[in-house]
């Protein structure tokens, strides 16, 4: 009984629609208060950045990559809006969670796959869509839901490619998930 | 007036303490509404759950349509904020490379944060994924530069270059997303046998 009462809590999640107006309301808020939208990436480079930049400091300076992120950015790299919103988001996704009883180390998959093919198949993922974030300015958060609250040609194309791609790749990869 | 870093309404040091309190709403609204969960995610691409399509269309039209009034009750100057510029080929290219992303992983980079903030282990692997990714690309970047850099049209808004007014293209959204909402309701109860 009282197994089958957390499994439900845990499952419980907020109306998807009143989610949405909260993550606009996100959106709004923080083209308000900074003029830039939220992003996931950009923190992650940042991060990056400040690691090149430490260890292989020459290569650093002659980098066009590192050139790009530095040039709005001259301070630390890490003096960035989109790294304190990380930090925020990472804090968020925990409260969230430790409130709905959802802390728990594991790995989730579907049953008809091994952990061992949900982590490999996570991590070339992972590869796949930090690459694509950098050639696409920005993933679904700062290229797409950002990029199309302001109205941006860019942030439609974005985010239709990514949808389209998946959908039309979702016939490949069903075994992972169906 | 708005944006208030840009007036200097406040200074630098609360626009960062602001992105953390932002970030911590972000975070927030992604884990409650599942976006924690990658199975809940790749729903969508197999009609059992669509709540990706609800909640990101939703937040798009919200944040598209509070922009425009606040634009128009004069709170914020649209000029001053940042529109993504559009590089065509890039713009698709990337996108089809992290769609490929989305669909082997099932994650989009906000989600996996989420996700490992709760102790998702897949989460966590994605993001060592991420950060490999983005190496590389930094590592290659002249090899790819020339696409990176490819088709530059500016700082264009769609509707500009479809010929129309702001307006009318946020009424045209909403349609387009309400059709999307009724789509996705109808998809959800063929595929209810799916569920998680």
């Amino acid at each position: 009984m009282e197994s089958n009462r957390t499994e439900s809590r845990e499952n419980r999640y907020l109306n998807p629609y009143l989610g949405g107006v909260l993550l606009g309301l996100v959106v709004i808020a923080a083209f308000y208060t900074s003029g830039r939208g939220p992003g996931a990436t950009g923190a992650l480079k940042g991060l990056i950045v400040t690691g090149v930049e430490a260890v292989v400091p020459e290569a650093a300076a002659s980098s066009g990559f590192v050139a790009e992120y530095r040039e709005p950015l001259p301070g630390h790299p890490l003096r960035s809006w989109l790294v304190f919103q990380m930090m925020g988001l990472i804090t968020g996704g925990f409260l969230s969670g430790a409130f709905a009883g959802r802390l728990k180390f594991r790995i989730e998959h579907n049953y008809r796959i091994t952990s061992e093919r949900r982590l490999l198949m996570a991590l070339g993922g992972g590869i796949l869509f930090g690459f694509g974030s950098q050639l696409g300015r920005g993933c679904t958060s700062g290229a797409a839901l950002s990029g199309m609250s302001v109205l941006s040609l860019g942030g439609f194309i974005t985010m239709v490619s990514i949808f389209g791609t998946a959908f039309a790749l979702a016939w490949f990869f069903r075994k992972n998930w169906i | 007036m708005g944006p208030l870093v840009i007036y200097e309404v406040i200074s630098e040091n609360i626009n960062l303490l602001t992105a953390f309190i932002i970030g911590t709403a972000f975070g927030w609204v992604l884990e409650s509404s599942g976006f924690s969960s990658s199975r809940k995610l790749a729903g969508v691409f197999y009609g059992y759950d669509m709540v990706v399509l609800k909640v990101f269309f939703t937040a798009a039209v919200t944040g598209m349509l509070g922009l425009l009034f606040m634009s128009l009750f004069g709170w914020i100057d649209l000029s001053l904020v940042y529109v993504n510029p559009t590089f065509l080929t890039s713009a698709i290219a990337g996108g089809v490379v992290m769609g490929a992303g989305f669909i082997m992983g099932g994650f989009c980079p906000g989600t996996s944060f989420s996700a490992a903030a709760i102790g998702k282990i897949d989460a966590m692997v994605f993001i060592v994924g991420l950060f490999i990714g983005i190496g590389l690309f930094g590592a290659g970047y002249s090899i790819w530069q020339e696409l990176y850099l490819a088709a530059d049209m500016g700082h264009l808004k769609i509707s500009d270059s479809l010929g129309m007014s702001d307006g009318l293209f946020a009424l045209l959204l909403i349609l387009a997303a309400s059709a999307i909402f009724y789509f996705a309701e109808m998809v959800e109860r063929k595929f209810a046998s799916h569920r998680l």
